[in-house]
């Protein structure tokens, strides 16, 4: 294991880290899903690391058979999954919205105080 | 035409829901969502005889030829699991035009059933589909449109438990997400069958035991293993009552089937069981929730709390039965899967009838209900017996086959914890009977009619599956077992 090229993976831990803390230790509904965001964020790191090739170019068809080119799959599966993301993030930043309509608060202690006497 | 059926039975609601946010008008949204459910299972009962007939169904979606396209993948598991969550989909369709014109705003019920629609393409999606990041991103469709419909309840703290799935659920499909990236990266292939022909060379790599560890824990959140139950009683008690009964009878239990896919068809039993400790530590876990799900569930005021508590119990036996580790434990497992699904259908659509007429559904508020709604109670308690696992329904038919399970596999303590479970049951089955039953109504409260039958007759199909599949224990078991052979290799 070579600590130093691998860098990015230790990039793609700090950042999934980072982000699972945000969502468990913060009360505030939309830093929460910050916190998701960063998560996810993590994880499009780690797919897009795995298609890069030493060497490769981007990949689009050259005539120099010797041409390495970068994996270009994982990338597409990414911008899946970013589309994914941001409807999460959507989906959830209306239901924040709702909640502060509903409760007049996104703190969720302040959110659980109000509905205990239900 | 039919050779292109597993794609209709994907497309074909995935093009409907669209059109429902077009058609605006109530009532037309909902007969064109009860046409393509109605279409998709009879879709799911022809894909069925066909595997049966044929053998396994491929289809290379669009023309492209699997690995490299994405490969539909019909057997014996999932041709079932289609019917399944097609069969459950026709009934409580028919249970929740009433119940959801009750409790969704009247505006926003069009795009109701678009998200319905959705949620329904995305289970069919993930069951029928045979490449792995396509699990995932069905598996996002059905939960992105899960957290919608739950958001869409009058209750204001269906909301709240809307985001708390959310987050959870995000984190479960996310660890999915990872798992199928380190297989990816070990392989260079998506493809499940592709996968399980390259992956037996590499068991040794540390890269993927992560990888299977990641996807245990994110299918683990999504079909509310315990301890990573918790989003899931609020947003059943909360959501409306037919989604309730639609996603707690469907969606943890595609959940229950993506991780049997991956443990069997793509790691292989040998490594699943062989090389990591699965069998063990799924089994501890099963039993502790089988326990503590009871038990939370007898101390419930909201049965429909209380029923969701029993879920994470009913999931304890499924898993108990994959933790066996043998083909029969495997069918077991199985076998509970389906019924469970019928049984918390019917007590949760007995729990919307009420929640119609009462506007709750809290114990003290349903004292004396049986006089004024005796067929609603009456379809409880049928639910109930079946739960507990009474012979004749079909509880006991697979807490039978699961007992048998475990002693040919040589457990003689899972039997007792199965039966401790079974009577924690009859205590929170029997609160509610006895409110029902025995307890004068409150003197404050207007006495309430019947259901009406529109709730009533879906209802009792419901209750009347269970007695049949009770009756005729055999038929399905059979075609579990079959289902069961096939999926860990053994035909």
């Amino acid at each position: 294991m070579n600590w130093v090229t691998h860098y990015n993976y230790w990039i793609v831990i700090l950042l999934m880290m980072l982000g699972f803390y945000t969502i468990i230790a913060r009360g505030n509904l939309v830093k929460k899903i910050i916190g998701l965001n960063i998560f996810q964020t993590s994880v499009f790191v780690l797919f897009i690391s795995m298609g890069k090739i030493p060497g490769g170019v981007a990949p689009i068809l050259r005539d120099d058979p010797t041409t390495i080119y970068s994996n270009p799959l994982p990338h597409v599966l990414i911008l899946t999954a970013i589309v994914v993301g941001v409807a999460t993030t959507a989906l959830g930043l209306a239901l924040v919205v709702r909640i502060n309509e509903a409760y007049g608060t996104i703190e969720e202690d302040e959110i659980h105080e109000q509905d205990r006497f239900f | 035409m039919i050779a292109h059926l597993p794609a209709l039975q994907i497309v074909l609601p995935l093009i409907a829901a669209p059109l429902c946010v077009l058609l605006r008008t109530t009532r037309l949204v909902w007969l064109l969502a009860f046409a393509v459910t109605v279409a998709s299972f009879g879709i799911a009962v022809e894909l069925y005889s066909q595997v049966l007939q044929y053998g396994v169904i491929s289809y290379a979606m669009g023309g492209w030829a699997p690995p490299i396209g994405i490969e539909y993948r019909v057997d014996q598991f999932n041709a079932l699991m289609l019917i399944l969550i097609t069969a459950v989909a026709t009934v409580v369709l028919l249970f929740a035009r009433t119940s959801v014109a009750k409790e969704v705003d009247q505006r926003r019920q069009p795009l109701f059933w678009a998200a319905w629609l959705l949620c329904f393409t995305g289970l069919l999606g993930i069951v029928i589909t045979g490449d792995a990041f396509n699990v995932f991103v069905f598996l996002e469709v059905s939960s992105l449109s899960t957290y919608a419909l739950i958001a869409c309840a009058r209750d204001r703290r269906a909301i709240t438990s809307a985001y708390q799935y959310l987050i959870m659920g995000t984190i479960g499909a996310t660890f999915i997400l990872i798992g199928i990236g380190l297989l990816y990266m070990l392989t260079g292939t998506l493809n499940m069958a592709d996968l399980a022909a390259r992956l037996p060379g590499v068991t040794e790599s540390r890269t993927l035991k992560t990888a299977f560890v990641f996807i245990v824990v994110g299918c683990s959140l999504k079909l509310a293993l315990f301890p990573l139950h918790l989003w899931m009683p609020n947003a059943y008690a909360y959501a409306p009552s037919a989604v309730t009964a639609f996603i707690a009878a469907t969606a943890t239990k595609v959940a229950i089937y993506v991780m049997l896919r991956f443990f069997f068809t793509i790691f292989g039993a040998d490594f699943s069981f062989g090389a990591m400790p699965l069998g063990q530590v799924l089994m501890v876990l099963s039993v502790i929730a089988m326990f503590s799900g009871s038990l939370v569930a007898i101390y419930e005021q909201n049965v429909k709390r209380m029923l969701a508590y029993s879920s994470v119990a009913q999931i304890g036996y499924i898993t108990l039965g994959i933790s066996l580790a043998t083909t029969t434990g495997l069918a077991a497992g199985m076998l509970h899967l389906f019924n469970h699904a019928m049984i918390k259908a019917a007590l949760f659509m007995a729990m919307g009838a009420v929640v119609y007429r009462l506007g709750s559904c809290r114990l003290d508020q349903m004292a004396g209900l049986a006089k004024q709604m005796p067929w609603t109670m009456a379809a409880f308690v049928a639910g109930g017996l079946s739960l507990i696992g009474v012979p004749l329904t079909t509880g006991f038919v697979s807490k039978w086959y699961l007992v048998n399970a475990a002693f040919d596999a040589g457990w003689t303590i899972i039997p007792v914890a199965i039966l401790g479970s079974s009577l924690l049951a009859v205590i929170y089955i029997w609160k509610v009977v006895e409110t029902a039953y025995m307890r004068l109504p409150p003197a404050d409260q207007k006495p309430v009619q019947e259901a009406p039958l529109a709730l009533l007759i879906p209802l009792w199909i419901m209750v009347a599956a269970n007695f049949f599949f009770g009756i005729q224990g055999n038929l399905l078991w059979q075609s579990v077992l079959q289902a069961a052979r096939q999926l860990s290799g053994e035909i």
